[in-house]
């Protein structure tokens, strides 16, 4: 795996100079995942955040070709060019290797996004989705998504008198991709570069689509203080509010997938420490909300459980297999 | 050149073999779908080199299309309907970008109700999105206007998506013996793509499709206007040109005895064919009727068709679409538009007819003609062919 | 504010250049703190590089070599995250009051 230092000697994909908020989380992923990549990348994003900060006329933060089309297509959008890249390297017109990347928020990937996402991983373009997710459409002023978790506020479905925030549970998006039979799917943070970056570059290296989901957190939208957006990135796997994990479905695969656990805290922290820390959960604070609080940590451990399980599972397989 | 029989959709299938696009992005809809289902078998037996995307649905066909075009690749797709009305979104997109995407548009009736035959709301609904539009009569004309689309389409003066439509069914679907050039004639003729940039030019990085806030998204709009206008000469020199080369002319649209005509009615598409018929007719009964059909409705060419109709007594305009706003199609509405400064101006009255896919014959045309011989007696705004 | 181009100055077909952003200066973002740099504690670990959302910390040769203050927002990440102990090779320290009243590198 690459380190920082040859990372630092690659070609940066952003400038300084765009709008994002001071603290943002989404261009350290982007940079990540871009310097993770040996070969040079084109680069297609959804409306968002990342889009709108990055690309306002006549400033563009981009050092490496970038498209963007509208808010649902970024996965189509790259199919396309993916497909034209292909035909035009039949042809002899082309014969650098590239890597394609598409980045969308929550927002654009969980929701009005995930027909076409689910159309470019079934089709097995060979590209690369990567999911911001700061799990709100923060863009356009923190309203809910897909990817909101129970007991935030956002301005759709607000902390009031008698409603205490998004009360669904939000989606596992990345369970839904690996049932998409891929050969690679992982949930990451922006808090682990190490790890981010590792499965980037893992990613990379494999021909097909993958697909991997980063945490990013949102000062505007969780509200925190800006110098912490590492920090509570790093908190949300430590409280396994955000598992990090891989799932490998590489050829000759056995039923199931390769589930790993890429982080196990050495100490589980409690959800109510990265709760906490953001105003978006200050709410659930409140002493009416206690029995909130204590389905949240439940959901946390019920999905960290099912993940354990699934992992252990994978790994008998494979041990069954290897003594076969 | 070979003599063959073909439906519209398999005209305009193999215009596509022909051509050879690089990429196809297409999603199947009635009476479409044989377009890009006959292309894909084109392409499982290797007769084409394109690189065939069987995307999930319209909307991801034209974003599809919009990426790849992005590369500097030659792109198709085909659609109708609720197909094209799902790409609506992205349509203005590929016209602001300036990617000359070339769509084969099968006319059918926009939902609801729901229904799968012709008339002109789907193209029509799309009239403001900066796309080139050309309506076809027959499938001759469906396989010409393809080839003369991607000609039009990609000169560097232009770089605006076109769509070539044909009527849902009547042509799409109805058998024809049809002129078909050599495959190295269309090769020779529609030469190599040559795009500005390419999007995989990793040495020379450039951003598409940035966001604009009040003080320029006005600019970033007027060249796509620029290459409209542009769009008028080149679409007159590349249809005489092919007229030269193959033998078939064309031009904005064509004039059917219109020259000496008193009485006239203009119409697109598939109608015209029908109203030859009926103009023949009333010739023969020494009525002096004529027929404009608009080939090209995007550029609307309308100066050189107030020119046309000028002289004229009275004319009707046939609408296969209602845009519902109590006034009239909007044929009738940009006829109107383009004879209104004009020193000499016929009366102009408007049917709307056909909609849905419901026939219109020649009787019923020859009718529209004997109104025009009393047309200060008739209502501007007429129903054809409906029931009360 | 510098001037803005007319419709047929455009560059053509909707595109954009690349690093133009680098002419826009947010440096002026910052709220009267700006993160400081000690070389002589620095371990060049570059975590400060990775994290900063801006690409303000400056490396070369795989050295960081200090912070781009036409760009830095001071939002702290950097010495936040700097793992020197006991003291912190960055340290958010304030800044002079003045304020630039200049946008972009492009103003006259």
């Amino acid at each position: 795996m690459a380190t920082l230092k040859e990372l630092s000697t690659r070609k940066d994909p952003l400038t300084g100079g765009h709008r994002a908020c001071s603290g943002c989380g989404f261009p350290q992923i982007v940079r990540m995942v871009c310097l993770a990549s040996k070969y040079p990348v084109v680069v297609v994003a959804a409306t968002g955040c990342l889009e709108v900060t990055t690309t306002i006329f006549p400033y563009s933060a981009w050092t490496v070709p970038f498209v963007h089309n509208a808010f649902e297509n970024a996965a189509a959008t790259l199919s396309g060019i993916e497909a034209a890249y292909h035909a035009l390297s039949k042809k002899g017109k082309i014969s650098k290797k590239i890597n394609f990347v598409a980045f969308g928020g929550d927002g654009g990937t969980y929701d009005i996004g995930l027909q076409s996402l689910s159309g470019a991983m079934e089709r097995g373009h060979d590209l690369l989705y990567v999911c911001y997710n700061n799990q709100a459409y923060m863009n356009t002023g923190v309203q809910r998504s897909g990817a909101t978790p129970t007991g935030a506020n956002t301005t759709t479905e607000p902390a009031g008198k008698i409603k205490q925030g998004k009360m669904e549970k939000r989606k596992d998006l990345t369970e839904i991709i690996v049932a998409h039979n891929i050969p690679y799917a992982a949930q990451a943070t922006v808090g682990f570069w190490a790890d981010l970056t590792r499965k980037a570059e893992k990613a990379f290296s494999i021909t097909g689509p993958k697909f991997i989901n980063v945490l990013q957190p949102c000062r505007l939208g969780w509200q925190y203080k800006p110098e912490e957006t590492m920090a509570i990135g790093r908190l949300a796997a430590e409280t396994c509010f955000w598992p990090l994990y891989e799932v490998e479905n590489l050829p000759g695969r056995q039923a199931g997938g390769k589930y790993k656990v890429t982080y196990k805290p050495k100490e589980k922290k409690p959800a109510v420490d990265f709760l906490k820390k953001q105003d978006r959960f200050r709410h659930l604070f409140k002493p009416q909300n206690a029995g909130l609080l204590e389905e949240i940590q439940k959901e946390i451990d019920l999905r960290w459980q099912e993940l354990l399980l699934k992992e252990a599972s994978s790994s008998k397989a494979l041990a069954k297999e290897e003594k076969a | 050149m070979a003599t063959a029989a073909k439906t519209g959709n398999e005209a305009m299938a193999e215009a596509m073999r022909q051509i050879n696009p690089d990429v196809v992005a297409a999603y199947p809809i009635t009476p479409a779908t044989e377009v890009v289902m006959i292309f894909a078998q084109f392409v499982a037996d290797g007769l084409v080199d394109t690189e065939y995307i069987p995307v999930e649905s319209e909307h991801s066909a034209m974003s599809a299309c919009v990426g790849a075009a992005t590369t500097g690749a030659r792109v198709m797709t085909g659609t109708s309907s609720q197909g094209l009305a799902l790409m609506y979104e992205i349509l203005p997109i590929a016209s602001a970008l300036r990617l000359p995407i070339i769509m084969c548009e099968v006319n059918r009736a926009l939902s609801a109700p729901i229904n799968i035959h012709c008339d002109h709301s789907d193209t029509m609904a799309a009239r403001d999105f900066g796309w080139l539009q050309i309506f076809s009569e027959n499938a001759q004309e469906a396989y010409d206007n393809l080839l003369q689309a991607v000609r039009i389409a990609e000169d560097p003066r232009v770089l605006l998506p076109a769509m070539v439509t044909t009527d849902g069914f009547i042509i799409s679907h109805g058998m024809e013996k049809i002129e078909i050039l050599e495959d190295a004639q269309v090769k020779e003729y529609i030469g190599e793509k040559k795009a500005p940039y390419s999007i995989l030019d990793v040495d020379k990085p450039v951003t598409i499709g940035a966001l604009d806030l009040t003080d320029y998204y006005f600019e970033h709009k007027m060249p796509v206007n620029e290459a409209m206008k542009a769009s008028k000469d080149i679409i007159l020199e590349v249809g005489r040109d092919f007229g030269k080369r193959f033998g078939r002319n064309y031009e904005f649209f064509e004039k059917y005895k219109i020259d000496d005509a008193e009485i006239a009615i203009v119409a697109l598409g598939s109608t015209c064919g029908t109203a030859k018929v009926a103009i023949d007719q009333l010739r023969e009964q020494g009525i002096k009727a004529g027929m404009l059909k608009i080939r090209v409705f995007r550029p609307f060419p309308a100066e050189e068709i107030a020119q046309a109709l000028s002289k004229l007594k009275s004319i009707a305009v046939l609408d296969r679409s209602d845009s519902f706003n109590t006034q009239g199609g909007p044929v009738f509405t940009e006829v109107c538009s383009a004879l209104y400064n004009s020193t000499s101006r016929p009366k102009i009255i408007n049917y709307i007819y056909g909609l849905g896919g419901r026939d219109i014959n020649v009787s019923q045309i020859k009718g529209v003609f004997s109104d025009l011989l009393k047309v200060e007696k008739m209502p501007i705004i007429n129903y054809l062919g409906v029931r009360q | 504010m510098n001037k803005l181009m007319g419709w047929k100055e455009l560059p053509p077909c909707d595109q954009l250049g690349a690093k133009t952003a680098e002419a826009f200066e947010t440096g002026d973002w910052r709220l009267g703190e700006k993160p400081v740099w000690h070389p002589e504690i620095c371990i060049q670990c570059l975590i400060c590089w990775i994290s900063c959302p801006d690409s303000a910390v400056n490396v070369k040769d795989s050295k960081m070599t200090g912070f781009d203050y036409k760009h830095c927002k001071g939002c702290g990440i950097c010495a936040y995250e700097c793992p020197v102990k006991p003291n912190k090779a960055i340290t958010m320290e304030k800044e002079s009051s003045f304020v630039r009243l200049r946008r972009t590198s492009e103003d006259k």
